[in-house]
């Protein structure tokens, strides 16, 4: 499955136009019901096509209310189970719990930097467009060295 | 004027030099390099993406490793690798330029802040410091890579500038030059969440859309039709507007039918490669060693089975198993973790654990959720294995896509595999890298970056080149707004006249006929209700239906937009789906056992077909012509 969005949770990113799992989600599947038309639930998000969902957990992971979990296709597997994330700066926690009640937990680490401070180009040279026509460098200058006896035709 | 709403649109043009379109590692790839050619050029640079960049395409999910690079490699034994696994057919100047820039875009990664694992010893090293990474083949290497996208994006987005990218905007036309059909001068496409319609025009254009997901019958048909291998958003957008536009097409007969873990899909290199797992039948019989010489007949597979098999030949083995009756497969997970827990202290048996969950949760969180609510635990129980629906790709283990200017600098490149501008298409301005590009697989994450950036730079060159050109487009703004809301238009024409507001006589839900191009690929063009085994006689009725879906995609109904960019996307699995079928018509042979099968040219046919099949599509026409390509070997 898909996601689903916990009512006593989701407070529809408190307003603003669009909330925060309608803006990651690959597949544009979150929907903010403002009027409550579609589920009942005014001012609350919601998983609009849980058929097409790749359970990616993009929306789980940012959901700053942890409102969003999901029920694994129902379709596929029995019921019971749950695969819960909470993503820090630089780390993620997972639960798992399993249907006969089993609990496992995860840490791992999701990045070396601060959030926010990947910087492109730092330390790393400016193009030289002398090699614009170049097919072996990048602006970087650090192609693989070769063995060119390795092609037929050398 | 009225105002603008659903069904009347906000048309936006807008004039760049260069636009590039999507948001996966090609076109993050492409950001990177470009912007450090194009300083003080003036050259404006848009990129535009259906999704959010954070999030979007293969690696939105994130990726346990990176399955290429070159590292302690030369990179034509790379070469040598991608050519025995996609059975002697690629463009080797296009796979040896990835693999000797690759290892560089990795390097770049793990800067910006991907955790790369490293051997013991070398846990505070960087690989350009020299530190080893933990392999799990000859080419991977194993990562933490939840964030590996969002760390990717990140950087992207800063050497772009947030100004220059427009999110959730997605592009389903792309338009030939007003005075050189063989020139491309622009794009147009829709908001998915305002009511606006955009049109760029542009000197040149990077069409990175990804592979085509949802073309064939997914095995999982509920709720789990969302849980395809590949993410499920690959329309086949990249496939269908470059042919419509005019781009010669290569190797669309090509496709990737992955053995995943049974339902989730979740990945098995890990299991295979770091843990050292077996498969096994039904029996517990290890069915690959016991039949390896199911691959070995010459007369059948040439010397293709002699050797290290590729990819499609082991999943041939496994079929003959499963279609014998002595399924189910399983990967003997006990006995592998079993086995290396014998010289282990617990404490690196706990290690070891969290690993393989690891190996799920960074890429596959499905496939976690299926082991839990199954009671699943890897070291107690065995895990069902099975060959999922096809995908047509051409960045991980597979070759679809679009033919493209090689580089120049490769010893013995024909000259004809090279038109001027480095990954440039048939099309002047148009522009590929990752899934886009054909007959060069097994780039995954890091080689799809890589060829962004390769592509950036030429079409920086173009964009210079052509610095006084200006773009006219050969149609209409308002021709352009009636063919993209045409699905809208019907709605709204014809809602009222039943009750139901899916069933109604003027219009198809994009839904249904998205069913539709699913039963007829899964039926007739070798998908798994035929064990993905077809023929002559079965292609033409394919044909036939696919002619009619394509006629009825025009009566599509939009209700809203999210509905306008679901129609859209179906449009384009249809065309691809189109190339696909051709393709495999035209090949009058089976290159791919296991991946798919020509039952009345069962076999393997170097003589004859030892070469790239090239095809173009004519927009006006809607025909296909489809030719023959020599391959040439390059590298030893």
């Amino acid at each position: 499955m898909p996601t689903y969005v916990r009512t006593d949770k989701c407070d529809g990113c408190k307003g603003q136009d669009k909330t925060a799992c309608m803006y990651i989600c690959p597949h544009d599947l979150m929907l903010l019901d403002k009027d409550g038309s579609h589920t009942g639930h005014p001012m609350k998000a919601f998983n609009q096509e849980p058929e097409q969902c790749w359970e990616c957990y993009s929306c789980v992971k940012i959901c700053p209310q942890n409102a969003i979990e999901v029920r694994h296709y129902a379709d596929v597997v029995p019921l019971g189970a749950s695969v819960q994330p909470l993503r820090g700066s630089d780390s993620i926690l997972w639960t798992i719990k399993f249907r006969n009640g089993n609990v496992k937990r995860f840490k791992f680490p999701i990045r070396t930097t601060p959030e926010g401070s990947a910087d492109p180009y730092g330390g790393k040279p400016k193009a030289d467009m002398a090699d614009i026509d170049k097919h072996d460098v990048l602006f970087t200058k650090s192609t693989h060295a070769g063995d060119m006896s390795q092609f037929l035709a050398s | 004027m009225a105002e603008f709403g659903f069904g009347n649109p906000e048309v936006i043009e807008e004039e760049v030099d260069i636009l590039i379109i999507g948001g996966g590692m090609a076109a993050c790839g492409a950001a990177f390099e470009i912007v450090r050619w194009a300083e003080g050029q003036n050259l404006r640079i848009k990129l535009v993406d259906k999704a959010a960049l954070s999030r979007s395409g293969a690696v939105a999910q994130g990726l346990s490793a990176i399955n290429t690079y070159i590292g302690e490699n030369d990179p034509a034994d790379y070469v040598r690798y991608v050519r025995n696994d996609l059975m002697g057919i690629i463009r080797e100047d296009l796979v040896y330029d990835v693999g000797r820039h690759v290892d560089d875009s990795v390097h770049n990664f793990e800067d910006w802040g991907l955790p790369i694992w490293k051997q013991k010893g070398d846990e505070d090293k960087s690989l350009r410091q020299g530190g080893k990474p933990v392999r799990s083949g000859r080419w991977q290497i194993m990562i933490n890579g939840e964030s590996y996208k969002w760390i990717v994006a990140e950087a992207a987005k800063k050497a772009l500038g947030m100004e220059n990218i427009q999110e959730r905007v997605f592009i389903v036309r792309l338009i030939n030059d007003k005075n050189d059909p063989t020139r491309i001068a622009g794009a147009a496409g829709f908001s998915v969440r305002e009511h606006k319609l955009y049109i760029y025009r542009f000197k040149a254009c990077l069409l990175v859309c990804g592979g085509a997901v949802n073309v064939f019958r997914p095995r999982s048909v509920g709720e789990g039709t969302g849980r395809a291998w590949y993410p499920v958003w690959n329309a086949g957008s990249t496939y269908s507007m470059a042919a419509e536009a005019g781009a010669e097409m290569t190797m669309m007969e090509n496709r990737f039918v992955p053995a995943r873990f049974k339902d989730g899909y979740g990945p098995v290199g890990a299991w295979f490669l770091l843990f050292k797992a077996k498969v096994m039948n039904g029996a517990g019989e290890d069915y690959s060693t016991l039949r390896a010489d199911l691959i070995k007949d010459e007369k059948r597979f040439g010397k293709y089975g002699q050797g290290v098999p590729g990819t499609c030949l082991r999943n041939h083995i496994m079929l003959e198993e499963m279609i014998a009756g002595r399924g189910p497969i399983y990967m003997d997970t006990p006995t592998a973790m079993a086995k290396l827990a014998e010289k282990m202290t617990p404490k690196e048996v706990k290690h070891l654990e969290a690993e393989a969950w690891e190996d799920f949760l960074d890429m596959t969180i499905g496939q976690c959720g299926i082991w839990a609510g199954e009671n699943i635990e890897p070291e107690k129980t065995p895990s069902e294995i099975m060959p999922t629906e096809p995908y047509l790709l051409g960045s991980h283990s597979g070759c679809a896509g679009v033919w493209v200017s090689g580089p120049t600098d490769i010893p013995g490149v024909p000259k004809e595999w090279s038109w001027g501008y480095r990954s440039m298409t048939t099309v002047k301005g148009l522009f590929t890298a990752g899934d886009g590009v054909g007959a060069s697989g097994h780039k995954f994450s890091s080689g799809s970056f890589t060829e962004g950036r390769i592509a950036a730079k030429a079409m920086v060159k173009y964009a210079l080149d052509n610095k006084g050109w200006k773009p006219e487009l050969e149609r209409t703004v308002d021709d352009l707004v009636a063919e993209i809301y045409r699905p809208v238009k019907t709605f709204l024409e014809h809602k009222d006249y039943t009750t139901a507001i899916d069933v109604n006589p003027h219009y198809i839900t994009p839904k249904m006929l998205q069913f539709r191009l699913q039963k007829i690929m899964d039926e007739y063009v070798a998908g798994v209700a035929t064990y993905y085994r077809t023929n002559k006689k079965m292609l033409e009725v394919a044909e036939q239906k696919l002619e009619m879906l394509k006629e009825d995609s025009l009566k599509m109904r939009a209700k809203d937009l999210h509905e306008l960019l679901r129609a859209w996307e179906n449009y384009h699995r249809i065309i691809a789906a189109e190339a696909h079928m051709k393709h495999i018509q035209f090949r009058e042979e089976t290159r791919y056992p296991g991946f798919y099968y020509r039952m009345d040219h069962n076999y393997i046919d170097d003589e004859n077909w030892k070469c790239f099949v090239n095809s173009t599509y004519d927009r006006n026409t809607k025909k296909w012509t489809l030719k023959k390509v020599p391959y040439v070997q390059l590298v030893k």
